[in-house]
């Protein structure tokens, strides 16, 4: 008996001096583990659905460029949560802030739909930003003055958001092609973010990588950054040394909304060809899980990204071969983020 | 006309208010022992997936409230397993719950999309709901919940302003360490507070699936769960007033409802917005007043360094 | 429902030995707080506890308290051994304690808070029982407090009047205040001596600290007096006066501290002071308090080029806040703020430092550094744009011009890329200074700058300070110290309850004035307070 408790002991400090990567590996497998048996026992079979996951992922070209696909949005809203993290503040508005940056850019190509690519797409890329910053900016603005916690307030606006692209599409975008689907007229050419080769992977991909990098950049590397990280580290210290909080506050809300509106404008110019209802499956919910997951950190939200796109590639596979609505799949995700949130050590102090 | 139009929102607002006021007293006394939860949402879901799916399955409504509540009460203590057992990030978990109620929900609920149900039984209130201007409306003919509603309110104020258990939970929601200096127990008290929190959003869910709409949809709580915090900071955490505030935000709801039945050339998105930017509204204009109004222990997790 | 007394633990018959201690020995860390104390307190009696900060004092009562455990001695209560291993011990046996931080809940009323307190509490709270017994209570010791009331709306005053109820109704025999007068106003002050004297007439034993001679010459009946973790004395009423007090809290004679009585010419002075431009003025300040906060009172200062102005008190009078205001991070109410000449009133605390002025501040991990950065990272906060380079930081620039700095004042240089929290206090302490230095600043606001260093350190910072003032800074010192302000400062400045209690040139202050006013107790000679 006592040899069976010392052994699980030494297994779980085998376990924690793991490394990260290790780590993380066995607590997916955990997830994995209690989803299956939450799966089994709605009559379903999930070894069969994470096989068909695999096969469909990793053994066919066109399935893993799906992946990258959707690797798209989520590397940008969780680059949107992490940047304000850094000093602090809680940004779980990215699904707002990336409709809003879908309308704006839709605006735009809507309204010079005459413009060629080349002007109508850096035109289109700057309003997505300015629609997420915008949307960002505002609970930023509320929080640096005290008025109101910036987490409420981007979850509320996350819901005001959809509503205003749902007036725009019944309303004054009202494409005349279909009326049974409320959607806007289709973009025109010049308003498409090309893709590669023959998959659906776009340009989106490049401001993803490049948005990540900079994150890691402006934070890593340059003055503001190590402004930045003194306010998320200290703030009374950093305000005593001079370094205005509030600029700070809007300024990087609206940063990280921006680039959470690019997801948006990837979304409409690249996927969609339109604007219609519908353009987020969570996607902003699910960048904060894999920013908060990853700890903020540039490789692990680029690793946490690709586990985050398999799962919901689990999902897809469920809605098609077993029959399960797509949204089951927040389960797993949930699952993981329980498993992690259990396992840290009941010494650290809840923020 | 509008006779019918005022009548309408009333009415409308009292059936949607209900729900929200369940909703808002099982956060309020979730919050009063100093914890956030932000997957209210997903407890909702969970309630009214579940009670459709037992509500069907074994042709009671009342069975499904109770087994809605108790799905809630179970989640909440899934939930306070995690922030309070192993101290974890109240914000991260809440959000979590909240993937989770959506992710149960769907499956639960899977094979009854589309389903019938008898729903709640109603009961009309003698001779009041046979007065002209009543008659013709859904006012005093309602579900026992709803007749519930302001009873458990008043429940909700006496246990937790007229109790010891009541003390306990707001010295803990204020500052853990006086509780304990006075010889309470904090963690079990936290728990207790959960799973009541937890009863009274499975009904709250419950409400919305088998008596308001009588169908199950996957996520149809659609931010009442939002709502509902916001309902607590503008209740300022107090039960009695939630009701107020229930009723007025229920009545944003139904106007929406009413003017669309009306004809009204307004986009029923717009209205749709109204209890968001309502909400943002009051916390804004109200905000800081308000924020004194909350448990101090809650301030260190949900205000952060403020 | 009839409550019934509960039979008390200890006798209530007037100057019996409640508790005494033996042998009390204490140290934390490199600080020995008690060092074999013996202490008595009987009932019947109100008893203070005199000394500066860092005295022993809190220590002590803390201990029988049950709050910290002595490393060594014992205490009786009743005459029975009694290890007082926690707060609990202490309560059963009719000990209460009253803090400094209230452990009062703000949102909850009187009424509340004191059922809280209560053991027997049944599980549905009778109100009416629980408020009557207060009234009952509050008229028999003057401590009336309306019952329904939130304790955040009271005055401080009737909130610590509520923390007296709250051990009262807990059936408490002896009660230990520390530092009660501190967020008093004058008559709030009597109001509580009153108490006291209600109170030990009914066999009570009252033990109080605090700092301020006057209410202790007002109030007590014996008077103990702690200096540096050893009791320095103990007198009955009317054995000891002002003079022998003060003597008894700083240390024998008046004349051995350096700078008192006639003039001196040691290390740290000037031979004839010559200051130049005024670089920071304050006139009429005041600040509003909230809290625990001490609201600044009509403060008229100044510091010039060319001097060191020093300004003694005990931590807690206003001290912070005095920073704070000079710094930007709170602003004046009234009065105004004058920098470089300049209105400065409104300006941001970045701009303040950019004029050239530097703090150091009192708690420099939690005040001056960020503790998850480098030491280099944290060396370039505070810099404005001086290491800007493009986008990035001047690491280099940084680096050499920070090295030289500890060069300049003989600090052992730190590693660089260690992560900040690795440094001592001591080096934390200094690397703060380094940075603040760095840039020859015009002005220094420091606040306790040598606390937690060893000798040299702080002879060194001492030595720095007096050079920086040679070549043309200005300095204004804020120090717990009186021998470091006796040899540092060209003026001294005497703070207590939020205003300048005294204003003394190089040479004309002594220990015993200052002393004096330090504790609220104005000047020996018996004129009214400054």
């Amino acid at each position: 008996m006592s040899a069976g408790l010392s052994a699980a002991a030494s297994v779980r400090r085998v376990i924690s001096r793991a490394p990260l990567f290790l780590r993380y590996l066995f607590i997916i497998a955990l997830a994995l583990g209690i989803f299956a048996l939450i799966l089994v026992a709605a009559g379903k079979d999930p070894f069969k659905a994470y096989a068909d996951t695999f096969a469909y992922t990793f053994g066919n070209v066109y399935g893993f460029s799906e992946l990258i696909v959707r690797m798209i949005p989520l590397l940008l809203t969780a680059v949107a949560v992490a940047f304000p993290a850094r000093i602090g503040m809680i940004n779980v508005g990215g699904e707002g802030q990336l409709y809003m940056g879908a309308w704006l850019a839709s605006g735009g190509a809507l309204a010079l739909s005459g413009f060629p690519a080349w002007a109508l797409l850096p035109l289109m890329t700057l309003l997505g930003f300015i629609g997420g910053a915008v949307w960002a900016a505002i609970p930023g603005i509320l929080r640096a003055k005290k008025v109101v916690n910036e987490t409420i307030a981007t979850l509320l606006l996350n819901y005001v958001a959809p509503m205003i692209i749902s007036y725009f599409v019944f309303g004054p975008w009202r494409g005349v092609e279909s009326s049974s689907y409320p959607q806007s007229p289709a973009f025109s050419d010049g308003a498409r973010l090309p893709s590669f080769f023959n998959t659906r992977i776009h340009v989106g991909l490049l401001f993803a990588l490049v948005s990540l990098l900079a994150y890691w950049a402006i934070v890593e590397k340059t003055r503001w950054g190590v402004q930045m990280r003194a306010i998320g580290g200290n703030p009374e210290a950093a305000e005593r040394l001079g370094i205005p909080l509030v600029l700070y506050m809007v300024i990087v809300m609206a940063i990280g909304g921006g680039v959470a509106g690019l997801a948006g404008m990837g979304e409409v110019s690249a996927i969609q060809g339109r604007l219609r209802q519908g353009l987020s499956p969570g996607y902003g919910f699910t960048g904060f899980l894999i920013a908060w997951l990853a700890g903020g950190n540039p490789l692990g939200i680029l690793l946490m990204t690709f586990l985050f796109a398999v799962i919901t590639s689990v999902g897809d596979i469920l809605q098609i071969t077993q029959g399960l609505p797509y949204s089951v799949v927040n389960i797993l995700m949930a699952v993981i983020l329980f498993v992690v949130l259990g396992r840290r050590s009941v010494r650290r102090a809840s923020r | 006309m509008i006779g019918v139009l005022l009548r309408g929102v009333l009415a409308g607002s009292i059936l949607s208010g209900t729900l929200l006021l369940y909703a808002t007293l099982g956060e309020v006394i979730v919050e009063r022992s100093g914890i956030v939860n932000l997957g209210l949402e997903g407890i909702l879901l969970i309630g009214a997936s579940v009670a459709f799916a037992i509500a069907s399955v074994t042709g009671s409504a009342y069975l499904g409230v109770l087994a809605a509540a108790a799905a809630g009460g179970i989640a909440m203590l899934l939930f306070g397993y995690l922030v309070v057992g192993r101290r974890a990030n109240q914000l991260a978990t809440g959000l979590a719950m909240m993937f989770f109620g959506m992710g149960v929900s769907a499956l639960v609920g899977k094979s009854f999309v589309g389903g019938v149900i008898a729903g709640l039984p109603k009961y009309r209130v003698p001779w009041l709901s046979y007065l002209p201007w009543v008659k013709g409306s859904t006012l005093f003919n309602w579900d026992i919940l709803v007749y519930l509603a302001i009873p458990v309110a008043v429940l909700a104020w006496w246990l937790l302003f007229r109790t010891r258990w009541g003390l306990g939970v707001r010295a803990v929601g204020e500052s853990p360490t006086a509780a304990f200096a006075a010889g309470r127990r904090p963690e079990l008290l936290q728990y207790q507070a959960l799973f009541l929190g937890g009863l009274l959003g499975g009904v709250a869910g419950a409400h919305l699936s088998v008596s308001l709409t009588m169908t199950w949809n996957e996520g149809m709580t659609s931010g009442r769960g939002f709502i509902a915090i916001a309902l607590v900071i503008f209740s300022k955490w107090h039960p009695l007033r939630a009701i107020v505030g229930a009723i007025v935000f229920g009545g944003a709801e139904a106007l929406q409802l009413q003017l669309q039945a009306q004809g009204a050339q307004v986009s029923p998105f717009l209205l749709d917005m109204l209890p968001y930017i309502l909400t943002l509204a009051v916390l804004i204009a109200w905000g800081g007043a308000r924020r004194s109004a909350a448990p101090a222990g809650l301030g260190r997790t949900f205000y952060g360094t403020e | 429902m009839i409550w019934i007394e509960s039979l008390l633990p200890m006798s209530t018959e007037t100057g019996t030995l409640l508790i005494e201690a033996r042998g009390i020995v204490k140290r934390y860390a490199t600080v020995l707080a008690n060092d074999h104390v013996d202490f008595a307190l009987r009932g019947g009696e109100v008893h203070a506890l005199l000394g500066e900060n860092g005295a022993g004092k809190s220590t002590l009562s803390r201990i029988l308290y049950g709050f910290t455990q002595p490393d060594a001695g014992e205490i009786l209560v009743a005459g029975r051994l009694a290890p007082l291993r926690s707060p609990h011990d202490a309560r059963a046996l009719g000990i209460g304690m009253v803090f400094q931080n209230f452990t009062l809940i703000p949102a909850l009323s009187v009424l509340e808070n004191i059922a809280l307190f209560l053991t027997n509490l049944p599980p549905v709270v009778r109100r009416g029982d629980i408020s009557r017994r207060i009234r009952r209570l509050a008229g028999r010791f003057g401590l009336s407090v309306e019952p329904s009331a939130l304790v955040r709306q009271l005055s401080v005053g009737d909130q610590q009047k509520v923390e007296i109820l709250k051990l009262l109704l807990a059936d408490a025999r002896v009660l230990i205040l520390d530092e009660p007068t501190k967020v008093l106003a004058p008559h709030e002050v009597e109001e509580l001596f009153g108490v006291f004297r209600t109170l030990k007439n009914e066999g009570y034993a009252i033990l109080f600290i605090t700092h301020k001679l006057r209410e202790v010459l007002a109030s007590a009946d014996r008077i103990t007096v702690m200096r540096q973790g050893r009791i320095a004395g103990t007198r009955a009423r009317g054995e000891a006066d002002e003079s022998a007090l003060v003597s008894l809290m700083f240390g024998g004679q008046a004349d051995q501290i350096p700078g008192s009585g006639s003039a001196d010419t040691t290390g740290g002075a000037r031979a004839a002071a010559h200051t130049g431009a005024a670089l920071l003025e304050l006139r009429g300040a005041g600040t509003r308090a909230a809290g625990s906060e001490t609201a600044l009172r009509d403060i008229d200062l100044a510091v010039h080029e060319g001097e060191i102005v020093g300004v003694a008190g005990v931590s807690g009078n206003g001290q912070k806040e005095l920073g704070d205001l000079i710094l930007g991070l709170r602003s004046a109410r009234r009065g105004s703020k004058i920098l470089h000449g300049e209105d400065a009133s409104r300006w941001s605390i970045g701009r303040v430092r950019k004029s050239g002025v530097a703090f150091v501040p009192e708690d420099p991990l939690s005040m001056a550094a960020v503790p998850g950065m480098s030491v280099r990272e944290n060396l370039a906060l505070g810099t404005g744009r001086r290491y800007a380079r493009g986008v990035t930081v001047d690491w280099r620039l940084l680096e050499s011009t920070m090295v030289g700095s500890f060069r300049r004042f003989g600090f052992p240089v730190p590693a660089l890329h260690a992560p900040i929290r690795s440094l001592s206090g001591g080096n934390l302490q200094r690397a703060v200074i380094a940075r603040e230095m760095a840039h020859d600043p015009r002005l220094i606001i420091a606040l306790y700058p040598t606390r937690g260093l060893d000798v040299m350190s702080a002879v060194a910072v001492r030595r720095l300070l007096g050079a920086v003032r040679d070549s043309g800074t200005g300095v204004l010192l804020i120090s717990e110290d009186l021998e470091e302000l006796f040899e540092m400062s060209d003026r001294l400045l005497v703070m207590y309850g939020g205003a300048i209690a005294g204003e003394f040139a190089r040479g004309k202050w002594s220990a015993d004035v200052v002393g004096h006013l330090m504790t609220g107790s104005g000047r020996p000679d018996g004129k009214a307070e400054a």
